[in-house]
C-alpha cells in the first residue's frame, strides 16, 4: 500500500465505499424481496434473478418507447418505469405463485429446482425477445454526471439515486410490514398459519399477495440495476447466489439483519476487490460469510419466532 | 449367494442391474461407432454424480448443489498428473521454463508449485482422487450438519461452494489452467490415450468402475444405515430422539457421493482428455441433480438412465435447436418436480412393470416390494 499517501488512500475508501454503496442497494432491494418470499414463507426462488431483469427490460422497453413517441417526456419517464417494473414483475409473481408455487410448499427442495427450471426458461425467452447482447436504457439528464465534494472524490449521481431508491422501497416494505393491515397478516401466517387460518385470514392469499410484493420489489431492483450497468439476459443470475447468502446471513426473518447483512457483504466485496482482484474479493467475501454461517448457522440476527 | 442377492434388492433388483450391464457392455460398444461411444462415456461419467445423489438427496434428503465441485477434484487430480507427464522436460524444451504445464509458463510462473509436486506419482494421483473428496466432503459435512445446518440451507451454501471453486479456478490461471482448464492430456504412463483402442479401454473400465460403485452403494443401502438414512429423511427428531448421532450419518453419506463423483471426475479427464471450471461450476452441478431426478430419485440405476438421456437430449438439440434447449431443460426440471416426482423408474413402476409382470409370468407373486414413496422428501 506504499504508493498511495494518506489522501489518496482517504479518496480510495471514499470512492470504492461509494461503489460498493450502489452495489448494496442493488443487493439490498433483491434481498428484501427475497427475505419476504424465504423467511416468511419458507420459499425458495431461483427465478429472482429473472424477476430483476424483467424490470430491467421494462425500463429498456419504455425509454425505447419515450425516446420514439414522446420525446417531451424524456425527463419523466423514469419514474414512471420504475412503477412499471413493479408492476409487471408483481403480475409475474402473482401468476408464478397461482400456477407452480402454491402446489410445492411442503417441498422446498422441489420449489428450488422448479423455480431453477422456470428461470432457465425465462433466461431464453429474453434471449429470444430482447437478443444475447446487453442493452441499456437511455437515463434521463438528471440521472448523469457526478458530484465532486473535493477535487479527488468523484461520486456518480445515479449511484445516489440507486440508494435513495433503495431507502425508500426498504422504508415502505418496513411500513407495509409492521403498519398496515395486510403487513398484520403477513406476520401472523407466518407465525402460525392454522391459527391464523382460523382468526379467518385467507393465508392462501396472503402467500399469493406476499409473493408477487417480493418479485415487484425485485423488478424495482431491476429498474435501479439499469442505472448502473446493461442489462443482457443473464444478468439477474449473476445476483442469485449473492443474494440468496445476504438473505441466510442476515437472519431469514429479521428486516434488519437483512439490511445490515447486504451492507458488509457488498462493503467488503467492493473494498476487497480493490486491493486484492476481482475475483479474489469476491472468493474472501464468499468464504468469510460461510465460515461465519457455520458457527452462527441462524445469521447473523435471528427472529424470535417458534416453528 | 443370498447375501449377494439381498444386497442387490432380490431378483427385481439384479435383473435391473443385468440390463443396464447388457447395454453398457454389449449394446452400446456393438451399436455404436468410436466417437459415439466415447461421447456415450462421457455421460456415463455424470451418472456417477447422479449415483451420488441418490444416495444423498433420494436417500438421505440432503440436496447438495455442489457435486460439481467433487466431480472437478476428481477430474483435477487426474488432469494434473496426465498434465504433468505431457510436460516433459523434452516436449516443452521450447518453453522459457522447460518441464512445466504450457499454461504456467504463458502465465509467467518459472517453477512447478508445491502441491503439484505429488501429482508426478500415479499412487499418489489415484488416492487423491478417492481422499481428498472425501476429506473435503467431511469438513464441509462436519462443519455443516454438527451445526445442523440443513435443507434449503445446505443447498445454498453448496452452490455458493461452487461458486467459490468456480471462481478460484478460473481466477489462478497460473496455477490452475484458467477458464480453458488443462487440456493437451496425450499419455498415461506412456500409453496414448487418445488412440481408439485406448477409448473402448477407457469405455469399459469407466462402465465398470461405475457398475461397482452401484453395487457399493446397494450394499450401503443393504445395511443398517441404509434404513437410518431414510428413517433420518422423514423424521430426523425421532432418528436423533432415539439416540442416534444423526449428524455422522449425513457426513457420512455426504462423503460417499463426494467420492464417487470423483471418480467420475477422474474417468471423465481420462475419456474426454480434458479437465475445465465450465464442468464444475453452478450450472453443471444442478444439472447433475437432474440426471438424479428424471432417472428417479430413489432408483440408483435410474440414475444412469436419468444422466445417459438428458445428455443425449442435450446433445440432440443443442446440434438442431440450441435454442429449444434451454426451454426444454426448464421444463424438465419443472416436470419432473410437479408431474412426475419419482422419474422414470417411478413411470417404470406405475406403468410398465405390471403389464410386463401379467405378459411374463401369471404368478400370484405381488409386485416388486414397494419402495418407500418420497411424498416427504426433504421435507
Amino acid at each position: 500500500m506504499d504508493g498511495y499517501s494518506l489522501s489518496d488512500l482517504f479518496s480510495i475508501v471514499v470512492m470504492q465505499g461509494f461503489s460498493g454503496l450502489s452495489l448494496f442497494s442493488v443487493l439490498l432491494l433483491m434481498a428484501l424481496g427475497l427475505a419476504i418470499i424465504f423467511g416468511q414463507m419458507g420459499v425458495i426462488n431461483m427465478a429472482h434473478g429473472e424477476f430483476m431483469t424483467i424490470g430491467a427490460y421494462t425500463i429498456y422497453l419504455t425509454s425505447r418507447f419515450t425516446e420514439t413517441y414522446l420525446p417531451s417526456f424524456m425527463p419523466y419517464y423514469f419514474i414512471v418505469a420504475i412503477l412499471a417494473s413493479f408492476v409487471i414483475a408483481f403480475g409475474a409473481g402473482y401468476l408464478l405463485e397461482y400456477l407452480l408455487i402454491r402446489h410445492l410448499y411442503k417441498r422446498p427442495l422441489d420449489t428450488l429446482l422448479a423455480t431453477w427450471g422456470l428461470s432457465l426458461i425465462l433466461q431464453q425467452i429474453f434471449r429470444s425477445s430482447f437478443g444475447a447482447r446487453e442493452v441499456s436504457a437511455t437515463l434521463p439528464d438528471w440521472l448523469m454526471g457526478s458530484w465532486k465534494p473535493t477535487p479527488s472524490i468523484d461520486i456518480p449521481l445515479n449511484g445516489l439515486f440507486v440508494m435513495a431508491m433503495s431507502i425508500l422501497v426498504t422504508a415502505l416494505v418496513g411500513l407495509f410490514l409492521f403498519k398496515s393491515k395486510w403487513g398484520l397478516k403477513v406476520r401472523a401466517t407466518t407465525q402460525n398459519r392454522v391459527m391464523a387460518g382460523a382468526v379467518g385470514i385467507n393465508t392462501k392469499m396472503v402467500d399469493r399477495v406476499t409473493f408477487a410484493i417480493g418479485c415487484g420489489i425485485a423488478g424495482v431492483a431491476g429498474a435501479c440495476f439499469t442505472t448502473i450497468a446493461s442489462t443482457g439476459p443473464t444478468s439477474g443470475s449473476l445476483y442469485i447466489v449473492d443474494t440468496f447468502l445476504v438473505v441466510v446471513f442476515g437472519g431469514t426473518a429479521s428486516l434488519f439483519g437483512t439490511i445490515a447483512s447486504a451492507f458488509s457483504i457488498a462493503q467488503a466485496q467492493s473494498i476487497l476487490t480493490f486491493f486484492l482482484t476481482n475475483a479474489m474479493g469476491k472468493v474472501v467475501t464468499l468464504l468469510t460469510i460461510i465460515a461465519i454461517l457455520m458457527m452462527r448457522p441462524e445469521g447473523l440476527l435471528r427472529s424470535k419466532v417458534r416453528r | 449367494m443370498k447375501a449377494l442377492g439381498k444386497i442387490l434388492g432380490g431378483k427385481a433388483g439384479a435383473m435391473d442391474l443385468l440390463v443396464i450391464a447388457a447395454i453398457i457392455f454389449v449394446v452400446f460398444p456393438l451399436g455404436l461407432d468410436i466417437f459415439r461411444l466415447n461421447l456415450v462415456g462421457k455421460y456415463l461419467t455424470f451418472a456417477y454424480c447422479a449415483v451420488g445423489l441418490v444416495m444423498l438427496w433420494g436417500y438421505g434428503g440432503i440436496l447438495s448443489l455442489g457435486q460439481g465441485v467433487f466431480f472437478g477434484i476428481g477430474g483435477y487430480c487426474m488432469a494434473m498428473f496426465l498434465k504433468l507427464e505431457a510436460s516433459d522436460p523434452v516436449s516443452t524444451a521450447h518453453q522459457t521454463t522447460p518441464g512445466i504445464p504450457d499454461f504456467m509458463d504463458w502465465n509467467q510462473v518459472t517453477h512447478l508449485p508445491a502441491f503439484w509436486e505429488p501429482f508426478h506419482s500415479f499412487a499418489f494421483t489415484l488416492l487423491a482422487i478417492v481422499v481428498i473428496p472425501a476429506v473435503v466432503a467431511y469438513i464441509i459435512g462436519v462443519s455443516m450438519f454438527k451445526r445442523r445446518v440443513s435443507g434449503v440451507y445446505f443447498s445454498i451454501i453448496t452452490q455458493a461452494i461452487a461458486a467459490i471453486v468456480t471462481i478460484l479456478v478460473v481466477g489462478q490461471q497460473g496455477f490452475t489452467g484458467g477458464i480453458n482448464g488443462i487440456t493437451d492430456l496425450k499419455t498415461l504412463h506412456g500409453w496414448n490415450i487418445n488412440t481408439d483402442s485406448a477409448k473402448y479401454v477407457l469405455y469399459f473400465v469407466n462402465g465398470a468402475l461405475l457398475l461397482l460403485s452401484i453395487v457399493l452403494s446397494k450394499l450401503v443401502l443393504s445395511t443398517k444405515l441404509g434404513r437410518l438414512l431414510l428413517a433420518l429423511r422423514d423424521k430426523e427428531d425421532r432418528v436423533r430422539f432415539s439416540g442416534y448421532d444423526v449428524a455422522n450419518f449425513k457426513v457420512f453419506v455426504f462423503s460417499l457421493a463426494a467420492v464417487i463423483s470423483a471418480i467420475g471426475g477422474a474417468m471423465f479427464t481420462l475419456q474426454v482428455g480434458f479437465m475445465s471450471p465450465s464442468i464444475i461450476g453452478i450450472v453443471p452441478s444442478i444439472e447433475m441433480v437432474i440426471f438424479a431426478a428424471i432417472g428417479g430419485r430413489m432408483s440408483l440405476v435410474g440414475a444412469i438412465y436419468g444422466a445417459l438421456l438428458v445428455n443425449y437430449g442435450k446433445t440432440a438439440f443443442s446440434e438442431s435447436f440450441p435454442t429449444l434447449w434451454l426451454f426444454f431443460m426448464g421444463l424438465l426440471f419443472i416436470g419432473v418436480v410437479m408431474v412426475f416426482p419419482e422419474g422414470l423408474s417411478g413411470l417404470y413402476k406405475v406403468h410398465l412393470e405390471p403389464k410386463l409382470r401379467q405378459l411374463l409370468t401369471k404368478a400370484r407373486r405381488k409386485p416388486a416390494s414397494s419402495k418407500p414413496s418420497i411424498e416427504n422428501a426433504g421435507a
